[in-house]
This record gives structure tokens, C-alpha cells and sequence, in this order.
């Protein structure tokens, strides 16, 4: 154990410490006081960038349930770092952020608490070298997800949008668990270092595509890709800051972390490669064809996150296709790194939207981009980010978004060339698709300017008219803005820093070769995509009015949030139907659920079963057993078809009594005796109870019903039959009543044997017999005296 | 159902049956080691010779005639059974040993005692109290 594992846990443990200390707190803002703890392990992570940038790894071990293969092993490798300083550095931003945007109003230590449990856990998820501490950390991550988006818990659509993405995540994430439980069964371990070693064992196991389908399952429904993209567009019903961090940053890119963590492992399977790719694409072309529709803002933003995503998703897809091929290490390499760079990219300038659509939401009370319009020269500085942002997510010269863009479309054009690529002539699908993502990419990103900042300014539409934001509020975003541009100009501070150590950890070898990022590369095919996609996407952004009702012809019936909401109706509708069909509310239903289930049972054992049918020897039957079983025969005949209660009550003494009979004559004086005395009782409990009971009212059933009694009585009583013919005859031992015969008095100073093993061999039984008498002896007494009516309490009546 | 005032020959009788059940019953409880019976028959029998009394005369005249709370009996009779068992844990045997000693005793001679007797005098106890809780409680019920 060493400080990193207290480095993950120093949030939540914040969090407590702020929680109990908020009564203390009124003047300033919570906020500022969670500030720190993301900032300290911001600068805490910033100083392993040496270590890792020597080509080293920080790995610390920790037993935590080691029986179970389950140990708290941490590894800083590069991957792992690039995660941890976009978690706490946009973390930070976002903290910053928050204390303007939340008053103080709200409930803000509840928030602070989500979101530092957040923290905790998407470091967990990043840091862990252990599959199911990974696992544990990935479902603590959906928690405080759905915590947070549910924050404002009066509002309907914040409560459905937190249980649509904990359904969809968990459901991902129980998927999930299973692929690693079956990767750690082949492997004999969990940990990911020591499972990527043997992936030649796992290369030979056949049934593999289970684990990759369930493992990607995980990482598609986190990372929201098609088609379980659904939640994230409903969770931006969440505060602004939490859609900054979470759903643009962090949270949904636990799956890319995932597969790209994983990519070793997998790569050798078709499966693996081309569905992270396709899926990927499909996602890209999906989303960015779906944002431009939207008229909320952050509804924008959402399905721009989704195809963002699908692209990072497909360069791993292509990334493990260069590795498994290896025929050129230019593929995998491109992808490899374009994947990362556009991870931090997409950070960047993503989490600068969110934070510019908050304060324009917090400025104008409105995010609808019909009455948003001409806030430029209001908002002069918040226009400046959101212009550098969106253009570069557009990916337009000289921002971050260009460079990792040019790459996406390079590393597609490599794989059209790639000479196994297994698609002969269909190659060409991958930069087709690409370039109409990214065109439409180009679009909503201009749509998402102008429609907000440009044109006029409707001051009857909008519910307050804005001005400046606090710089409180413009902090993070500027602070984004400028990395932005930073990162376009000058890629290759992270080239050796981050990108070649996340490079080589996702490989899972160090390569020699450096990265080197430039702006401009010659006249190749990705420049000439690229100015053909701003082209395009310029011409149709300007007839932008005459085709955007086309999307009125999707009719609601082929999304698939009516998919969702219907599967989630028929679910709950058809659970219901079943459980009313059987859960009928009466007792004899259940009673024929019960006894069909035990003739079918025995049925069943005497069928499949290889039964010796051997029946029991036989003793002499005499005379008077005769005369005794048809006496009890003739009188539950007599009980059944009994039209009175009172002939009913006596018959059933009269088999009493016949009972004690046979004791008397198979030589059970105690019984005999016994059973004397407690059917005289429980017929005179009979007899007092019937001059209250209501009539017999056996006419009133129908036939059917009866007819399926008959049937089920009959059945029972020949199971019950066979089962003691069968044991009776079947004996496999001897009894063990020669010991007591023996020691009777040896032992127990008596001669009576049935009372001695009651009260000495066989005690227990009897005390607990009696207790049981007690108890039914208070309960009826309870029963009579304290009478509740339905209307309230009424005491226990003293006379 | 009102009782009639007239009975008796039923009253008288009981008088001199209810003797005859209860010592049945005694005999039917402290035999139970070597002949048939024990702690569950003999209560039995002496609920039946109370229930006799309700019988014969009323709910009121058994109240008088034993002044015992049958839910009070009840609890001793838990204790002696429940609390037997322990007993033997106190002399560091196992829960639930009995022992036995014979003794002479001038008029009866040789004479077993047993700590069994004491386990099945809760059991007696209990099964009085509850058999006449139950008829009582459901009896004086309207």
C-alpha cells in the first residue's frame, strides 16, 4: 500500500470531512473548499509524468480479498496517467466552474459529495490493474452518475433521465463482469498485466467471442455508442457541471479507457476489431446526423459527444487491427495515437462547450437555439470561447480538433489500403463514412455558433436579457480555450509526455519511434477530404433552412428511445400479466400449485428414477384391521360428501378415534392414550366453534372446479401411496431401536421407552414441542382478546 | 346457553369423579417412567377434570374453586421446562443430562428419583395452562 491507494480514496474522504464540517460553513461557497483536492492530485499525478516518460511504470500492490484474486493493484503506466490528469484537471475546472454557477441555494454539499465520489471512482476505474476492482469502481461510477443527474429530484424528466442511464449502464456493466470473470478464469488471474503476457492462451480458447461480446458490451454502453447512445442525450438533465465532467469528459470515456486498455488482449479476434470499428463509425455518422437537428443546446452538445466518441472508437477499432496484422505499423500507429490525441482534444474543447452553453442557460434562462440569437456583442468573451471551441470540433486550422481530425480521416484511408483488411472492395465504406460525419460534425458546430451568437438578438423570446458572465464563470472555459489553441499550435509538448507513454501502455510495447504532430504534411488525401468536408458542409450549412424539415420525415417510430420506452412498458406489463395470472389471491389456487407439484415431482422421481420396485414384506392382517380401515374408509367418505357441518365434525372424530384404536392394537399405549384425550378436546373445540360458523356451502362450487380437485386429490394421495410402499420396501439400513431397547434402563432409569426417549434420549424435541404449545396456547388468547377493528387500535378487553 | 339450576345429579357426581380424574391423572404423570402415561396424558386428564367443574357448574365456579392464572402457570411451566436442561450445565455436564438416584424411603421403600420428573413436570404444567387458556379464552368469548 502505498500513497497512490490514498490518493484515489482522498475525494470521498474529502467529501465526508466537508459534509460534517458544512454546518460551520455559511459565508463562502462549499465549492472553494473542494477545490483543492482535485487540484492537489492534479500537481500529485503531474509528478509521475517523468517516471513515465522514462519508459517507466509505477505499480503498487495491495492484498485486499487475495483468495478471490481480488487485489487493490494500482498501475501508473501512460494510459493510465493521461486518464488521471484529464479526471482531476478538468475536475478542477469543472469545481471552479460549479461555485458560479450553483447558488448557494442548492444543495451543495449533496452535489460536491456525488461529484468527489465520481472522482474517486473513475480514478479507481483508471488506476486499477484488477478486472473486478476495475469493475467495482466502473458500477461506483454509474452510482454517482445517476446521483448526479437525478440532483435536481423534483424535476420528472432528471428522475427519467438518471434511471435510463443506470439501467442501460449496469446493465452494461453486469455484462461486463461477466466477460471478466471469464478472461480471468482462462487467465488464472485478474490482474491486466499479467493476462496480457498469456493472450496466446486466451487466442486459443474457442468460446472467446462470449468474453469479447460482453466486455464490449460494457465499454459501448458506457462510452454511449450506437445503439446505446440513448442515455446520454436524456442525462443532460443534469446540473451543466456535472454534463461538462461526466458526460463529456470522463465518465464517458471509461469504455474508450477500456478498450484501449485492453486492446492487447483482444486485437488477434475479427470480432473485436470490427466491431469497436463499425460500431464506432456508426456511431460518428449517427450522432453528427442527429445533433443537427437538435434545438436544445446541450441536446447538441450530447449527440456531438456521442459522435465524438464513435470516432475515438473507430481508431481503436483500427489501432488493434494494426497491431494484430502488423503488416504496417503506420496504421496502428496513426490510429494509436490519433485515438489519444483526440481524447484529450475532445476534453478540451468539449468541456469548454458545456461550460459556455451553462453560462448562456444561467445569462439568458433559456437553451433553445429558436430563441437564442445575436448574444455576440453582449457576451463578447463567451463568443470568442465558444467560437475557438466549436471550430475546433469542427476541425478547422490552426485548432486542436484539425490535427486529431486530419489523422481520423488519414488512418481511414490507410485502412481502405490495407491489404487485409477483409473487406476486398468494400474499404472504401470507412473514409465514405468518415467524411459524412465529419461533415455533418462541421455543420452542427457552425449551427451551434451562429444560431446561439450570431444573427439578431429577440428580446420577446428570450426570458431575461443577458451580459456578461462573471469571470468566476469564464475561468474554466478560457483556461480550455487556451489549451485549445495551445495544443493546435504546438501538438508536440504532449507528443513526449503524454501521447508516446499512453501509446506504448496501449500497445503494450515500446516503440522507438516519435510522434511528431504537425500541422501541414503535404498535399495528401486527408488535406484535400478535409477541405472537401468544409466545402460540403459550408454549402449545405447555408441552405441549412430548406432541408432541415426532411428530418420531420423520421417518424418517432424508428428512434430508438421509442424502442426504450416501449421494451420498458412491455417488460414491466408482461411481468405484471404473468404474476396476475398465478398470483390469483386465493388459498386453494396456491394449494393446487402445490400438491400438482408434488404428485408431478414423485411422478417424475418414479419415472426417470431406476426404482428397485420391490413391495414390503407383509405381516398377517387380521380381522380387526379390516373392520378398523373400513370404519375410517366409510367416514371420510362420509366427510367429503357431508352436506353439514356438524355430520362432517363427527365423522372426523370418528376417524380419531378409530386412530386410537389402531394404536391400541399395533401396541402404542402412550399414543392410544394421547390421542384419546386430544381428539375429545379438539372436537369439542369443533363443537364450539360451529355454533359460529356459517353453513357448509359446498353447492355453490362449480363442477370444473371440482372435477380438478378430484383430479388433484387423487393424484396426491397415489404419490403418497407409492412413496411409503416404496420406502417401506426399499429399507436400506436397519433401525436404530435396538440401542434404545437396550439402554432403556440402562440408562435412563425407565420402562417406559416411549417417555424416556421423550423426556431423556430425545429431550430436545419435546421442549420444543411444548414451547410450541405455549405459544399456540398465548397466540389464541391474543387472537380473542385484542380484537382490531379496521378503523383503529382497540385495547385488550378486561373484564 | 344458559346453565340449568337443577343439576344435580351431574353436580354431585363431579364432585366425587373430578377426585377420581385428578388422582388418575397423578398417577397417569408420576407413572409415566415405567408404565404408560407421563407429563402430556396426565395433563390432559387434569384439564379434562377442570374442564369438568365448567361443565357441571360455570366458568365463575372454577375461578373460585382454583384461584390460578392459567397464563401464570404457564410461565412455570416454561421455566421448569426450559430451565431443566440448563441445570446440568451448571453441574458441568452436557445440556440437557439427567440423573437418577434410588433412595429408601421408610413406607415406600426403594424409591427411583429422577431430575426427568422435573423436565415433565414443565411439560404437565404447560399443557394444563394452555389447554385451559384455550377453553377458557374461547368460552367466556362472545
Amino acid at each position: 500500500m502505498t500513497f497512490l491507494h490514498i490518493a484515489i480514496f482522498i475525494p470521498i474522504i474529502w467529501a465526508i470531512i466537508v459534509k460534517s464540517l458544512e454546518r460551520f460553513i455559511h459565508r463562502l461557497h462549499i465549492g472553494w473548499y473542494v477545490l483543492p483536492v482535485p487540484v492537489f492530485l492534479f500537481i500529485y499525478f503531474l509528478t509521475y509524468i517523468p517516471i513515465i516518460k522514462g519508459g517507466d511504470v509505477h505499480y503498487s500492490a495491495m492484498h485486499l480479498m487475495h483468495h478471490f484474486m481480488m487485489d487493490f493493484n494500482l498501475y501508473i503506466d501512460g494510459l493510465s496517467l493521461l486518464f488521471a490528469l484529464l479526471i482531476t484537471g478538468i475536475g478542477s475546472l469543472v469545481v471552479l466552474y460549479s461555485i458560479g454557477y450553483l447558488s448557494q441555494k442548492e444543495q451543495l454539499s449533496h452535489f460536491y459529495i456525488y461529484l468527489l465520489m465520481f472522482m474517486t471512482a473513475m480514478l479507481g476505474v483508471v488506476l486499477s490493474d484488477n478486472l473486478l476492482m476495475l469493475y467495482l469502481f466502473w458500477e461506483l461510477t454509474s452510482i454517482s452518475s445517476f446521483l448526479l443527474i437525478s440532483f435536481w429530484n423534483n424535476r420528472a424528466r432528471s428522475l427519467y433521465g438518471a434511471h435510463k442511464s443506470m439501467i442501460i449502464t449496469v446493465f452494461g456493466g453486469v455484462m461486463m463482469l461477466g466477460g471478466f470473470i471469464i478472461i480471468g478464469n482462462i487467465a488464472g488471474t485478474f490482474n491486466i498485466h499479467e493476462i496480457i503476457p498469456q493472450f496466446e492462451l486466451i487466442q486459443s480458447t474457442p468460446s472467446i467471442w462470449i468474453a469479447i461480446i460482453l466486455i464490449l458490451l460494457g465499454a459501448f454502453t458506457k462510452s454511449a455508442q450506437f445503439p446505446f447512445y440513448i442515455w446520454l442525450p436524456d442525462a443532460m438533465e443534469a446540473p451543466t457541471p456535472v454534463s461538462a465532467y461526466l458526460h463529456s469528459a470522463t465518465m464517458v470515456k471509461a469504455g474508450i479507457y477500456l478498450v484501449a486498455r485492453l486492446t492487447p488482449i483482444f486485437s488477434f479476434h475479427d470480432l473485436w476489431i470490427y466491431s469497436v470499428s463499425f460500431v464506432g463509425l456508426i456511431t460518428l455518422v449517427w450522432a453528427s446526423f442527429n445533433a443537427v437537428k437538435q434545438d436544445d443546446l446541450k441536446g447538441v452538445l450530447a449527440f456531438s459527444t456521442v459522435s465524438q466518441l464513435g470516432m475515438i472508437m473507430s481508431m481503436l477499432g483500427l489501432a488493434a487491427f494494426g497491431y494484430n496484422h502488423g503488416y504496417n505499423d503506420a496504421v496502428f500507429q496513426v490510429a494509436t495515437v490519433g485515438a489519444i490525441f483526440h481524447l484529450i482534444n475532445h476534453a478540451t474543447f468539449k468541456g469548454s462547450l458545456f461550460m459556455i452553453v451553462g453560462i448562456v442557460d444561467h445569462e439568458t434562462h433559456t437553451r433553445s437555439l429558436k430563441k437564442l440569437g445575436g448574444l455576440m456583442t453582449l457576451m463578447p468573451i463567451t463568443t470568442g470561447i465558444a467560437t475557438v471551441t466549436a471550430l475546433s470540433m469542427a476541425g478547422v486550422p490552426p485548432f486542436n480538433g484539425f490535427l486529431s481530425k486530419e489523422m481520423f480521416i488519414n488512418v481511414m484511408y490507410m485502412a481502405m489500403d490495407a491489404p487485409n483488411n477483409g473487406f476486398n472492395n468494400f474499404g472504401i465504406i470507412f473514409p465514405i463514412l468518415a467524411i459524412i460525419g465529419s461533415i455533418f460534425t462541421f455543420i452542427y458546430s457552425i449551427m451551434f455558433v451562429i444560431k446561439t451568437f450570431g444573427g439578431k438578438l429577440n428580446k420577446d423570446d428570450i426570458p431575461q436579457v443577458p451580459h456578461e458572465a462573471p469571470w468566476l464563470m469564464l475561468t474554466s472555459p478560457l483556461i480550455l480555450a487556451v489549451l485549445v489553441v495551445f495544443f493546435g499550435l504546438f501538438p508536440n509538448v504532449l507528443s513526449e509526455t503524454i501521447i508516446e507513454p499512453a501509446r506504448n501502455a496501449m500497445l503494450h510495447q515500446s516503440i522507438e519511434e516519435h510522434v511528431h504532430i504537425s500541422m501541414f504534411h503535404g498535399v495528401n488525401k486527408a488535406l484535400i477530404s478535409t477541405i472537401v468536408i468544409f466545402i460540403i458542409g459550408s454549402i449545405l450549412f447555408y441552405f441549412l433552412k430548406s432541408w432541415i424539415h426532411l428530418y420531420d420525415k423520421h417518424p418517432e417510430k424508428l428512434t430508438l428511445n421509442y424502442y426504450y420506452d416501449r421494451l420498458l412498458d412491455f417488460s414491466s406489463l408482461i411481468a405484471r400479466k404473468i404474476t396476475q395470472s398465478y398470483m390469483t389471491g386465493f388459498t386453494r389456487t396456491y394449494l393446487v400449485y402445490l400438491f400438482s407439484f408434488l404428485s408431478g415431482l414423485t411422478l417424475f422421481a418414479l419415472v426417470m428414477k431406476d426404482i428397485q420396485y420391490s413391495l414390503p414384506k407383509l405381516g398377517q392382517i387380521t380381522i380387526v384391521e379390516i373392520t378398523i380401515t373400513l370404519i375410517i374408509v366409510i367416514s371420510t367418505t362420509m366427510i367429503i360428501i357431508a352436506k353439514s357441518r356438524l355430520f362432517s365434525i363427527i365423522m372426523l372424530s370418528c376417524v380419531g378415534y378409530s386412530m386410537a384404536l389402531f394404536f391400541v392394537f399395533f401396541r402404542a399405549p402412550d399414543l392410544a392414550l394421547t390421542q384419546l384425550a386430544i381428539e375429545t378436546i379438539t372436537t369439542a373445540l369443533f363443537l364450539i366453534c360451529f355454533y359460529h360458523l356459517p353453513k357448509l356451502s359446498r353447492h355453490e362450487e362449480q363442477r370444473r372446479f371440482k372435477i380438478g380437485n378430484f383430479i388433484v386429490a387423487i393424484s396426491v394421495g397415489l404419490s403418497v401411496i407409492a412413496i411409503g410402499l416404496l420406502s417401506l420396501g426399499n429399507k436400506t439400513f436397519d433401525s436404530i431401536s435396538q440401542y434404545y431397547i437396550d439402554n432403556v434402563y440402562k440408562l435412563g432409569a425407565g420402562e417406559n421407552m416411549v417417555n424416556v426417549i421423550l423426556v431423556d434420549f430425545r429431550g430436545f424435541d419435546t421442549l420444543f414441542e411444548t414451547v410450541v404449545l405455549a405459544i399456540t396456547g398465548i397466540g389464541i388468547y391474543i387472537l380473542v382478546k385484542l380484537r382490531l377493528s379496521k378503523g383503529g387500535r382497540r385495547n385488550e378487553k378486561t373484564r | 346457553m344458559r346453565k340449568q339450576d337443577n343439576d344435580v345429579i351431574l353436580r354431585s357426581m363431579t364432585l366425587v369423579i373430578f377426585f377420581i380424574i385428578l388422582t388418575f391423572s397423578f398417577a397417569l404423570f408420576f407413572g409415566g417412567h415405567y408404565t404408560p402415561g407421563g407429563g402430556f396424558v396426565g395433563g390432559l386428564m387434569t384439564a379434562a377434570a377442570l374442564i369438568l367443574i365448567i361443565i357441571a357448574y360455570d366458568m365463575k365456579t372454577l375461578k373460585e374453586a382454583v384461584s390460578i392464572d392459567f397464563k401464570k402457570l404457564l410461565n412455570v411451566g416454561l421455566i421448569f421446562a426450559i430451565g431443566m436442561p440448563f441445570v446440568s450445565m451448571l453441574f458441568g455436564k452436557n445440556f440437557f443430562q439427567h440423573f437418577h438416584t434410588y433412595i429408601d424411603i421408610p413406607v415406600f421403600g426403594k424409591t427411583s428419583l429422577h431430575t426427568a420428573v422435573l423436565f415433565d413436570l414443565g411439560v404437565y404444567l404447560i399443557v394444563v395452562s394452555v389447554t385451559l387458556i384455550i377453553i377458557l379464552t374461547i368460552g367466556e368469548n362472545e
